[in-house]
């Protein structure tokens, strides 16, 4: 058990501060964004603080009210969670630097609840990520759901049926992850992860608990958007507001992603869910299709936004790959990739929200030469686009690396051509959107007809630096890899694999 | 919570689909209530000045009801989003039948 207080300060400062926006609101309007930047700096900081404890002196318990587990919440940190703390916060924090001209373009008189709701989502993602208690990850996923469903349904025409959908969905994700504790709760009568991790493998044959570990799978698959469940995911993305979608895309994903290597791997051990039960390989093959899936799906697209939300469906299944894979090297690249995803699509999606409010378009075919008014954004565009195709040094070169390495080492060649033939598809996909921009000719700019003047007009600065210390993260995580591997990861990955 | 999910995935009017998603988690709610009681067993108050060690079988399992008070809280708001994301919705299109919806925003 821990003395300090930083792992409750993750928490509840951001959701005591979500509540205190809209009192502020009233007095003063323009007090809620620095005091929103303030909740998020706090947090960051503290996860910083707890992952660098993490590695010094290994996992953290920290007991709610005192009560000592079982029968308490507890959070832990362990080496997977603090890292997954610290990437949530520091996104959620550049992100909520970087909305603050998004949202007064866009909706400025909404902008205090919009903070108020900003705040609630991070403090759902975070808590999901810190809990160590099966039920307590329930409320704090419904949290950052009902958040999510929010944000969402402020964007423009479409959003709200969007949102509507992404309800229904999410909404049977949470309950058939309910459902799960449930059965769960009725074999061992515990709601602790390390209890009930102690209490399963005595009950693996039980027909119970293999309900519950189906009930488990599917729910999050949900929440994750999976291939097969992922219908919600293109359009609530593409409605969303931009400041919104950047917040959710890259996080919620991968807090499911978290999620699940959490029930696979700690609730229930390895051996349960590679031998016992084909879960693992039929999650393998599902990803498989998902990666193929959200590729080919992606090129039809020409919304330049929409086209992401479906690039985000292929890396939703490159983590699950890794995930399935069920072996170090594959698990050190689902990890890894949670890392580098979150940073790329955050990045990606910041950029397409400053080329829709700059000028307004979102097909692709209108953002010819775009590069002579925005030459900073569009160089970010192209190094997250070179780190989603996994050029190296970029950071996806290297989550790529250890998800082949992990497939060769699980002799899947089927996979390892997945894998590759997805790098082709993703290199022709942004290959055309950095072709249109850069190399189409420039004729109609000069007839006036084009959509770009010759004046530069970036994004504003407070967006351009969030952008820039992303793009500086893709290419600095990607050459720090291995040192983060071998500080961290390494020690994330269970015993038995 | 069958009832539930078929109304969730057949039914045509936003309305009838929230009512459905209401059934699906009522239906848990009551599935874990179910969890908690045993045969012959009382309410969970341990009465004022009680001697001698608790029999645990004499008390209904009050973690399962406790789980769902919050499950309650969180399927009111769902409920209360879902009201406003279909008044939003109706302002928009001025119908909440989703066939008619789709055909709109073609």
């Amino acid at each position: 058990m821990t003395t300090s207080s930083y792992p409750i300060l993750i928490i509840v400062v951001p959701l005591m501060t979500s509540f205190l926006i809209p009192l502020v609101g009233w007095w003063r309007k323009h007090f809620c964004y620095p005091l929103m930047i303030a909740a998020l700096s706090i947090s960051t900081f503290s996860s910083v603080a707890i992952l660098k404890e993490v590695i010094e002196q290994g996992t953290l318990h920290y007991y709610l009210g005192n009560w000592d587990p079982p029968w308490g919440i507890e959070y832990v940190f362990d080496h997977l969670n603090a890292f997954v703390a610290v990437i949530v916060s520091v996104i959620s924090l550049l992100i909520g630097i970087s909305s603050k001209s998004m949202v007064e373009k866009e909706f400025s008189q909404k902008a205090t609840y919009f903070y108020c709701l900003f705040l609630l989502q991070v403090t759902g993602l975070l808590g999901i990520v810190v809990t160590g208690d099966a039920f307590n990850l329930y409320v704090f996923l419904e949290i950052a759901s009902l958040a999510g469903y929010t944000l969402i349904a402020i964007g423009e025409d479409g959003a709200p049926f969007a949102s509507f959908n992404y309800m229904l969905y999410g909404t049977v994700g949470a309950c058939f992850y309910l459902l799960g504790v449930g059965y769960l709760y009725i074999v061992t009568g515990s709601l602790n992860m390390a209890d009930l991790a102690r209490l399963l493998p005595g009950l693996y044959h039980s027909k119970v608990v293999l309900m519950a570990f189906a009930f488990f799978i599917v729910g999050v698959a949900i929440k994750m958007a999976l291939f097969p469940v992922h219908v919600w995911l293109p359009d609530a993305y593409t409605y969303a507001p931009s400041a919104v979608s950047s917040l959710v895309a890259p996080l919620t994903t991968k807090v499911g992603a978290y999620v699940a290597i959490r029930i696979m791997y700690t609730i229930f051990t390895p051996s349960f869910t590679r031998d016992l039960v084909p879960a693992a390989t039929i999650l393998s093959w599902i990803s498989a299709s998902a990666i193929l899936f959200g590729c080919i799906l992606a090129l039809a697209q020409t919304d330049l936004k929409r086209m992401l939300a479906y690039v985000l469906v292929a890396e939703v299944g490159y983590i699950a790959l890794g995930i399935g894979l069920a072996n170090k090297n594959g698990l050190i690249g689902a990890i890894l990739h949670i890392q580098n995803d979150a940073l790329m699509m955050a990045s990606l999606f910041l950029v397409v929200g400053v080329l829709a409010s700059k000028t307004g378009f979102r097909n692709i075919y209108q953002f010819k030469n775009i590069h002579k008014k925005m030459p900073i954004t569009m160089a970010i565009f192209v190094v997250s686009a070179l780190s989603i195709i996994g050029i190296p040094p970029t950071c996806g070169f290297f989550s790529k690396w250890y998800l082949l390495l992990g497939a060769i080492d699980g002799h899947q060649w089927f996979f390892v051509a997945v894998l590759l033939a997805s790098s082709l598809f993703n290199a022709i996909l942004f290959f055309r959107v950095i072709e249109i921009v850069y190399f189409s000719p420039s004729e109609e700019c000069e007839h006036g007809a084009g959509p770009v003047g010759k004046s530069l007009d970036e994004a504003p600065l407070s967006v351009l630096i969030p952008m820039i210390l992303l793009a500086l993260g893709i290419l600095l995580l990607g050459v720090l890899s291995g040192k983060i591997i071998s500080t961290i990861i390494q020690f994330a990955i269970p015993k038995g694999l | 919570m069958m009832i539930g999910f078929y109304a969730m995935i057949g039914k045509k009017n936003l309305v009838k689909k929230v009512i459905g998603m209401n059934i699906f988690q009522t239906s848990i709610i009551l599935y874990f209530i179910s969890i908690g009681s045993k045969k012959g067993a009382t309410i969970p108050v341990v009465a004022h000045g009680h001697a001698g060690p608790l029999q645990a079988t004499q008390y209904i399992n009050p973690i399962p009801h406790v789980l769902m008070l919050t499950a309650i809280v969180v399927m009111v708001s769902t409920f209360g989003v879902a009201m406003a994301l279909i008044i939003m919705i109706y302002r928009k299109y001025h119908t909440i039948e989703e066939d008619e919806i789709l055909k709109l925003r073609r």
